[in-house]
């Protein structure tokens, strides 16, 4: 959905996107990483479980909501990705887990 | 405009009492403020609880857990007349305790409320970490024990509202927003309301104003000393319902939102969060379900109980102005029931029961024994 | 500049604390450390320049005719921010702001909520500049929900924070100069755009002619000319359009759209929407200051004096957020607030304060003119602010349509705020950021008044989500305890 300009000064970052492997560029939010893969849907809404994507990338739509590492309803905008990230899709309400 | 009752606030409170009324073929009005006004009606906790009720008024505890029964079939009532589901569900209510100090005052309160004279029969059971753990198995190791009762419950209050207003919309009772009242006269066996907006005339009138009661009291002979008492509330984002019962600071929405509340302050009419008090609220929350430590708090929010001096009711007929009544309290979500179906149909035959006078605003003039 | 990554480097007191790394806000850091005076600047960003010079110290996009001089200009801004004396935390929210109140013998402060790395702290300042910059106004058209429709704005971002480029199918919708600049940027990124679908009404320009004068001596005069240089030859511009709607099950596949008389449908990967930025007052608003409706860009605007104090005492509001007048104009109103700042620190007298104010303010006259004509020209159609179909979703986040909206105010509900009683409008995540003017505007067209009078949503802390965990790991007091622990 979105491709990358050459960029030779990359750095290359994995992560994975509900267990698939992928790969971003150090310096992108989780959001544009997930864009760059050609990832549009990111979540499903609590209210009526409608999909949505990363819509203003600056914070304050909070559309790109997803579960990273474990801990849900994160806004992937403005998250750094990091080596090794587990993103996942935040499919509706999140889930209290115990700590 | 012209009424047989005129109801004076459109709250939880106002509208009950206007749905009943409605429903025995009175013409109501209804009167409210408008988009900003106080309306402890959007801040409540919306609980339907009775199990510490009443202590120093065994009457108000009956009044509760009368209020409590009739609860479900005011739910069916509303739901058969709006198709809206109010949700109300009464799965018993935990008070937790995160101390043995905690436990052994609330074990005693209850004891001694419940052996006031007339106080009714509340079923309740006093239950140790194991037994909450039971029933609430995520619950910290800081929750020493809890008082549970199978007569509480919650409802969404908002649905409760929206349902109101639809129903009474149903039933042809006018609402008329932005009509602050300025003014009421007794003439000629009526009311004559007046304020910026025009004025009103009906029969009789039904004051409902929450801490406007005070001001509004006296213009027909009532006594409403009502005042503001400070509540602040914390909500989480929607999550995966977790939490099966209501406690009485703790409770999931049906939507998925888990509500943190019920501090209370002496703090006038000031209504800005504070730090210090959502986070005490926050840490206990978090000590009694420690799964709610990464939970995003999305909203705060701050607002007035109407708090009579003795914290209970304030029911009355004006003696001087006979057809004015006041209904005031701050429990309108736990007495929606009791307001509709047992309140609202007193006012329509003229008297309040004997079994009401107890909350009669003359109380707070008993002459001091010397 | 200090560093700060951790809620435990945070000094305990600040003179002066700002909000937001944007022009406003760097400018503000600039002038006031240049003072000596102990300046924290909380960002959300991972890096400077706010969103109008996102990225400036790390795009990958290194070839500056695709991002133009305007965005370069934002370089120098943030080499002197790094450069001050200041205290910068990135990835930092500000999530509560209140007055302590006076206590005996020390000067009222503020005391502020931060959140760094899941860590909250409370601060204290003596002065606090917000800078929150502007946001996109909503585009409330059916299907906007869509994975694939995303604003004009994110894709500027995606560009220049991370050289991203959208691919596929690329339609871009709306009106304003941005609009024009975005589908400029992308072309020279190398992007393959299927149409520009301009909103404009055909009618504003008869509305701009009065102010055209004025654009013609202002700095916008050359700004514009270049932009319309660069546009030529650009995509396909399909003028009038009306009844825009996106389509789609899951994600987006078309536009379809009336313009020249006929309905059209362009099928498309990615839709950008745009028309027009508005004040970010989630701050403003959420602290008690007063606004007020903007008849002419439609949206709130908190009221300021001379030297952009709020009506909250030592509050000032900088930058776009205090009104849209862009990026060189935020510069001078954070330099201006700051000095405003610096003489209610007792920093600066009023001679020094008037003085260095003076060359600030003949740039802001300077750089505000031929503003009206832009804003005229641009106003965004009524039927895309307030959208004529019952079913299109204007609360995002609840899923609530314009049609329930207008159901509920025709029930009784007066204002935004009873319609949040009523329909959990605004009460999502984003707790009405994206549908706070549009329920405004439903709610006054619906009752014959006017915006000022509808009013909107009175919105509370946390200011973004903080965790139940640092809520309770702020201090806590022997009454808040008693408020709470009752038995």
């Amino acid at each position: 959905m979105f491709r990358r300009l050459p960029d030779h000064n990359a750095e290359t970052i994995r992560f994975t996107f509900d267990g698939a492997p992928l790969a971003a560029r150090r310096g992108d939010t989780v959001a544009a990483a997930l864009l760059a893969n050609g990832i549009a849907t990111c979540r499903a809404t609590p209210a009526k479980g409608t999909a949505r994507g990363p819509y203003c990338l600056m914070g304050v739509c909070f559309e790109c909501l997803v579960t990273i590492d474990g801990t849900g309803n994160r806004q992937g905008c403005l998250v750094a990705l990091e080596e090794g990230m587990r993103i996942e899709t935040q499919a509706g309400a999140r889930r209290a887990v115990a700590p | 405009m012209e009424a047989d009752v005129t109801v004076i606030g459109g709250g939880l409170v106002g509208s009950c009492m206007a749905y009943g009324l409605a429903r025995l073929g009175a013409r109501v009005l209804v009167l409210d403020e408008g988009d900003v006004a106080r309306r402890a009606s959007r801040a409540n906790f919306a609980l339907v609880w009775v199990q510490s009720k009443g202590m120093g008024m065994p009457q108000y505890s009956a009044w509760s857990h009368g209020s409590s029964e009739r609860w479900a079939d005011f739910a069916a009532l509303l739901a058969e007349e709006t198709g809206i589901d109010v949700v109300h569900q009464r799965p018993g209510g935990f008070a937790l305790c995160l101390s043995d100090d905690e436990m052994e005052a609330r074990t005693r309160f209850i004891q001694r409320l419940q052996a006031q004279p007339g106080a009714p029969r509340i079923p309740y059971e006093v239950l140790d970490h194991a037994g909450v753990k039971r029933m609430l198995p995520d619950i910290g190791p800081d929750v020493v024990g809890a008082i549970y009762s199978p007569a509480d419950g919650h409802v969404n209050s908002l649905k409760l509202f929206r349902a109101l207003h639809v129903a009474n919309g149903k039933r042809g009772v006018a609402y008329r927003p932005e009509c602050v009242v300025d003014a009421i006269e007794s003439r000629d066996g009526g009311f004559r309301i007046r304020g910026n907006w025009g004025e009103a005339r009906s029969a009789r009138i039904v004051l409902a104003a929450g801490l406007g009661n005070a001001r509004l009291a006296p213009m027909v002979g009532l006594d409403a000393p009502v005042i503001p008492s400070k509540g602040q509330v914390l909500i989480t984002e929607k999550v995966a319902p977790f939490l099966h019962y209501p406690m009485g600071t703790i409770r999931q929405t049906d939507e998925g939102g888990v509500m943190m509340g019920d501090s209370q302050e002496d703090a006038g009419f000031d209504t800005v969060v504070t730090n210090p008090v959502i986070s005490v609220m926050a840490e206990r929350a978090m000590r009694s379900f420690p799964l709610l430590r990464d939970l995003n708090v999305v909203r705060t929010w701050s607002a007035s109980r109407v708090m009579s001096p003795d914290g209970f009711p304030i029911y009355a007929q004006s003696r001087t102005a006979p057809g004015a009544f006041v209904v005031t309290c701050h429990s309108g979500v736990t007495l929606a029931a009791a307001h509709a179906l047992t309140l609202a149909p007193q006012v329509q035959a003229g008297a309040l029961a004997d079994e009401l006078s107890c909350f009669s605003g003359a109380r707070f003039h008993v002459p001091q024994a010397a | 500049m200090n560093r700060i990554d951790a809620a435990a480097a945070l000094a305990p007191r600040y003179d002066l604390v700002v909000i937001g790394a944007g022009p406003a806000g760097q400018s503000a850091a600039i002038t006031a450390a240049a003072l000596g005076i102990t300046t924290l600047v909380v960002d959300e960003n991972l890096a400077p320049g706010g969103q109008i010079h996102r990225g400036i110290t790390t795009t990958p996009v290194t070839d500056r005719a695709v991002l133009g001089e305007d965005y370069w200009r934002g370089l120098p801004i943030a080499e002197r921010f790094l450069a001050s004396g200041a205290d910068y935390a990135p990835a930092a929210k500000l999530f509560s702001l209140l007055p302590s109140g006076d206590e005996p013998g020390r000067h009222a402060e503020i005391e502020l909520g931060v959140s760094i790395a899941g860590q909250a702290r409370p601060v204290f300042a003596g002065q606090v500049i917000v800078a929150t910059g502007a946001m996109e106004r909503p585009f409330p058209i059916p299907g906007w929900t869509l994975p694939g429709v995303l604003t004009a704005g994110a894709a500027q971002i995606a560009l220049k924070a991370h050289g991203l480029v959208p691919e596929g199918r690329v339609v871009l919708a709306g009106t304003g100069p941005l609009l024009l600049l975005v589908a400029a940027q992308l072309r020279a990124a190398g992007a393959t755009i299927a149409a520009v679908l301009d909103t404009t009404p055909s009618a504003n320009r008869a509305g701009a002619a009065r102010h055209l004068l004025d654009f013609l001596r202002s700095p916008y005069l050359a700004k514009g000319l270049a932009l319309l240089a660069r546009a030529r030859g650009g995509p396909r511009r399909i003028a009038g359009v009306t009844a825009m709607r996106a389509e789609g099950e899951d994600r987006l596949r078309a536009v379809t759209f009336t313009a020249g008389g006929g309905e059209q449908r362009i099928e498309a990967d990615v839709l950008l929407l745009h028309q027009g930025v508005v004040p970010n007052t989630t701050i403003s608003n959420a602290i008690g200051c007063d606004h007020h409706w903007d008849p002419l860009q439609f949206c709130w605007v908190p009221k300021r004096d001379s030297w952009l104090a709020s009506s909250i005492e030592d509050v000032a509001i900088a930058g776009d957020g205090g009104g849209i007048a862009g990026a060189d104009c935020a510069a001078e109103s954070g330099t201006l607030a700051a000095i405003g700042a610096a003489h209610r620190l007792g920093r600066i007298d009023q001679a020094t304060r008037d003085a260095m104010a003076a060359p600030v303010r003949a740039a802001l006259e300077k750089l505000g003119r031929g503003r009206a004509f832009l804003d005229a020209l641009y106003r965004p159609a009524e039927g895309f602010r307030i959208p004529a179909g019952n079913d299109t979703i204007i609360c995002r986040c609840e899923e609530i349509t314009a049609g329930q909206v207008r159901d509920a105010v025709a029930g009784g509900a007066t204002g935004p705020n009873q319609l949040k009683a009523f329909l959990r409008c605004g009460m999502g995540p984003c707790q009405g950021r994206l549908c706070n003017l549009t329920v405004t505007e439903i709610v006054a067209a619906e009752r014959g008044i006017s915006p000022e009078q509808a009013g909107t949503y009175r919105l509370r802390p946390p200011f973004k989500p903080v965790t139940v965990a640092e809520i309770a790991s702020l201090p806590q007091t022997n009454a808040a305890v008693k408020a709470v622990v009752r038995y």
